[in-house]
């Protein structure tokens, strides 16, 4: 597709290394993009797709290696290089000032200035001109932190264009967005394309690789480990490139009749630090044997529904039952020991562990002051070390010793230990947030049969979270959040992804 | 933000007005002959609302300058004494100069020690990464350690400035001797509230200040030099701190005393907060606050009540107290005020 005819690659990278203490986060990677192609980045988390992006971009030095824009080598020290050769980023994280308007955000650091005063009106105009021409609807008076997600990646997306770009980087732009809303990008990367810009796509999901990419590079442990097309590749394909063995990339799962309710919320409204009530009016009921889904765009109220049901957050109106015992004003600690429950937090490292403490140590927060652990307030190591090593063993842990902190493991082993402390025997009710945000595929593979397993046990559980894949993969029934509340509850074998994502859009059916 | 910061532009012009027109119907009217108005809204306690607001204010500015870059200046009261001993000692030793080189030599030397004490301040937030509160308080033991040393006891400052009318507006009722017959530090302060209130909304200056303050990362991503930026500020700020000082030497008192700010960087530094970080609300407040002290003085001098008089002298500091404490929930910081910005490309 790329259209023009020129040989010359609009941007080079050639033989990158970027080393930090300790750790080498690329390696000898080499890159070309063609004025008007759209080439994928592919690679798991930790890969070093970012922080490849960071070094063209100019926030990193690279150690060794040589950037080139339209055949001139950039030297770029700073983002203003890379900016005035023509390179735009739009950040995994957005970096826009959020009690600023959009218009600011998007003149910020490339201010027209007349007679010492900033000209906002000539800058509104342009604005207005470019998101005309690419089809950006924004409002350049609002302030930025009053605008939703999918408005903010467009903000994002102009300010790149007003610094007339034709370099853009996209790192994971997809994550935060709706299906529809993902289309919608795509579209605009397409418009964006036919104008000349060349593209460099980040993500980690292989469906969106397909669906946009000219091109695929494959980053895995941050060496360029395969190219393809996607007419010469499948999903498999790409999947094995980047995991670098064979992997399932869909889970196994048995029909099973639910059993009777376990955990039952009536008109449930739930209220933030700040006082508004996120979830509002939420009535479900999860059964024996079934997991039931929470989708929604992240931000719809549903860390305040999971924080409401562990005991973290009381509810301001309605009731939570437990097992027929009223869980509503109970603390954390009897939900969790009297209700038979477990809780996988969304945040792992604020609520999930302690990064100071040991791994044995960690595997046991949750029962560390009942018998055998504790006896009359007295801890019993060796009990905790006898525990602690077996499930290691089980959940394959990958550790040097039992007394390392928890904090210096990966991502994916913290996840897995979080797993084998919360997933114990007779459970009555699971709570699982983001339970593989940040795994890598191997990771999430053995995380997503366990919670399969725990289904198959009789426990009733309790998914959220924001990527539609893994909820549509796993769930017996679906709830959409949308603004706090629970506007559709579908069965998961009946649904499709166009359905689900125009009501996480706050469509309903 | 922005109803906020309307807010307290808003109480700023009500409080004014409201001194204002009291201090005409004073003056017009038979209210005049209430002792207790005289007391409240006599032509004495407002001149000496604006001589005490003028220390307030400037501290208040170099406050607003370094915290809407993100560095927090708990260290205006040392920056303000380094001032106002500066001041004092570059007037005695140009004593024999004609008084106004004198008094303007006095002036760019206080300007310059307050901005090396803010470049100091810069150096241990921004380059050391030393906790701001931390520097900014070492910078107030330094400050007083240093001039209470080198205070030469028997050396006099000849002169300080007088008050120039403004020719037409100083004829005025009221209005004229109360805000048009000052001295030139006291219009300075008045002006560069205006100044920075533009600057901060309207200039890039203002724009990239504000943007490296609220989010760091994002205008180092758009090519900003956020260390360069917090630097040039804080620089800026502390020159203004100095000056502060330096008023109390150049304007208001004519000589040094030791520990003579006696916390009116603290003061500053609440009006700065009951402001909510903007100028025009911080002068509010700078208002009000030196308001008290004036009424404070008067009630002194009136002898009007029975209470004992350290109760009366507490009554700047009580008022301080309970505005912060009602505004502090409402108003909005800066959100990266405080927070060292590390970046591998711009050191």
């Amino acid at each position: 597709m790329a259209r023009s005819q020129s040989s010359v690659p609009a941007l080079e990278v050639r033989q990158v290394t970027k080393e930090f203490p300790g750790v080498v986060a690329n390696q000898d990677v080499n890159l070309d993009v063609m004025p008007g192609e759209i080439l994928a980045i592919l690679g798991e988390n930790g890969a070093g797709k970012s922080t490849l992006m960071n070094v063209i971009y100019g926030l990193y030095r690279p150690t060794r290696g040589e950037i080139r824009v339209h055949g001139r080598p950039l030297t770029a020290r700073s983002p203003r290089d890379a900016i005035a050769a023509g390179i735009g980023m739009v950040h995994q994280h957005f970096q826009l000032v959020p009690n600023m308007t959009v218009l600011d955000n998007i003149i910020l650091g490339q201010e027209t200035v007349r007679a010492g005063q900033i000209d906002r009106r000539t800058a509104a105009r342009e604005i207005a001109e470019l998101s005309r021409r690419y089809n950006l609807e924004i409002q350049p008076e609002q302030v930025v932190e009053e605008q939703p997600v999918g408005v903010r990646q467009r903000v994002e997306i102009v300010k790149t264009l007003y610094r007339q770009a034709n370099i853009l980087i996209l790192d994971e732009p997809t994550s935060v967005l709706t299906p529809q809303e993902i289309e919608g990008l795509f579209a605009i990367m397409r418009l964006l394309q036919d104008q000349g810009t060349s593209i460099l796509f980040i993500t980690h999901k292989l469906k969106e690789v397909m669906a946009v990419a000219d091109r695929i590079l494959v980053l895995r442990h941050g060496q360029v480990v395969g190219q393809t097309t996607p007419a010469e590749s499948s999903e498999a394909d790409l999947a094995r490139m980047m995991v670098g063995r064979s992997v399932m990339l869909s889970v196994l799962k048995e029909p099973r009749p639910p059993g009777p309710p376990v955990l039952s919320l009536q008109q449930v409204s739930i209220a933030n630090d700040g006082g508004v009530r996120t979830v509002q009016d939420v009535s479900l009921e999860v059964h024996a044997g079934e997991i039931l889904g929470i989708a929604g765009v992240q931000g719809n109220g549903q860390s305040e529904l999971i924080e409401g049901i562990t005991g973290l957050r009381h509810p301001a109106e309605g009731r939570i039952l437990l097992d027929g015992m009223d869980a509503t004003q109970a603390s954390p600690r009897r939900i969790a020991q009297v209700g038979a429950s477990s809780h996988v937090p969304e945040d792992r490292h604020t609520f999930g562990m302690v990064s100071e403490f040991s791994i044995a140590q960690n595997l046991v927060l949750n029962q560390y002051n009942l018998r055998p652990f504790a006896r009359r307030g007295i801890i019993n190591h060796q009990a905790i070390q006898s525990h602690a090593a077996a499930l290691a063993d089980e959940f394959d842990i990958r550790m040097t010793h039992l007394d390392q902190p928890a904090g210096q493991l990966s991502g994916g082993n913290q996840q897995k230990m979080v797993v084998a402390r919360e997933f114990r025997p007779q459970l009555r009710l699971l709570v699982v947030a983001q339970p593989t945000r940040g795994l890598d595929v191997g990771s999430i593979e053995f995380i997503h049969r366990q919670i399969i397993q725990q289904r198959d046990a009789g426990v009733a559980v309790l998914l959220a979270s924001y990527e539609l894949d893994e909820i549509m993969t796993l769930s017996d029934r679906i709830a959409v959040m949308f603004q706090g509340r629970i506007i559709g509850l579908v069965p998961a074998d009946r649904v499709d992804r166009n359905r689900l994502g125009l009501l996480m859009a706050g469509v309903s059916a | 933000m922005s109803t906020l910061t309307q807010a307290t532009s808003r109480f700023t012009l009500a409080l004014t007005g409201l001194l204002l027109v009291a201090a005409a119907l004073v003056h017009f009217t038979q209210l005049g002959e209430s002792e207790w108005m005289q007391i409240f809204f006599g032509t004495s306690a407002l001149n000496f609302t604006l001589r005490a607001a003028v220390p307030l204010i400037l501290g208040a500015m170099s406050g607003i300058l370094c915290e809407r870059s993100g560095i927090v200046n708990i260290g205006i009261e040392g920056m303000m004494l380094a001032g106002a001993f500066a001041a004092f000692v570059a007037k005695t030793a140009t004593n024999a100069w004609p008084l106004m080189s004198s008094l303007i030599f006095a002036v760019i030397v206080t300007l310059l020690v307050g901005a090396a004490m803010g470049l100091l301040h810069a150096l241990f937030s921004i380059r050391f990464r030393m906790d701001q509160i931390i520097s900014g308080t070492a910078l107030i033991i330094l400050a007083q350690g240093v001039t209470a040393y080198f205070f030469d006891r028997d050396a006099i400052a000849e002169g300080k400035f007088g008050a120039i009318p403004l020719p037409g507006l100083s004829e005025i009722p009221v209005l004229g001797p109360l805000l048009f017959h000052k001295p030139p530090l006291t219009y300075g302060a008045l002006l560069l509230v205006l100044v920075v209130a533009f600057a901060l909304a309207r200039t890039r200056w203002g724009l990239r200040t504000r943007a490296v303050g609220e989010h760091p990362r994002a205008a180092d991503t758009m090519g900003i030099n956020v260390l360069r930026l917090r630097y040039l500020n804080t620089a800026l700020g502390g020159a203004l701190a100095g000056l502060g000082g330096g008023f109390l030497v150049l304007e208001a008192v004519g000589q040094f005393q030791e520990g003579m700010t006696a916390g009116r960087g603290f003061i500053a530094l609440a009006a700065v907060i009951f402001g909510n970080w903007n100028p025009i609300g911080a002068l509010g407040a700078a208002i009000l606050f030196g308001y008290t002290q004036a009424v404070q003085n008067e009630l002194l001098l009136a002898d009007a009540f029975a209470l004992p008089r350290q109760f009366v002298s507490m009554l700047p500091y009580l008022v301080t107290i309970v505005a912060v404490s009602g505004f502090v929930g409402r108003v909005r910081p800066p959100a990266a005020a405080g927070q060292p910005y590390a970046t591998e490309a711009g050191d």
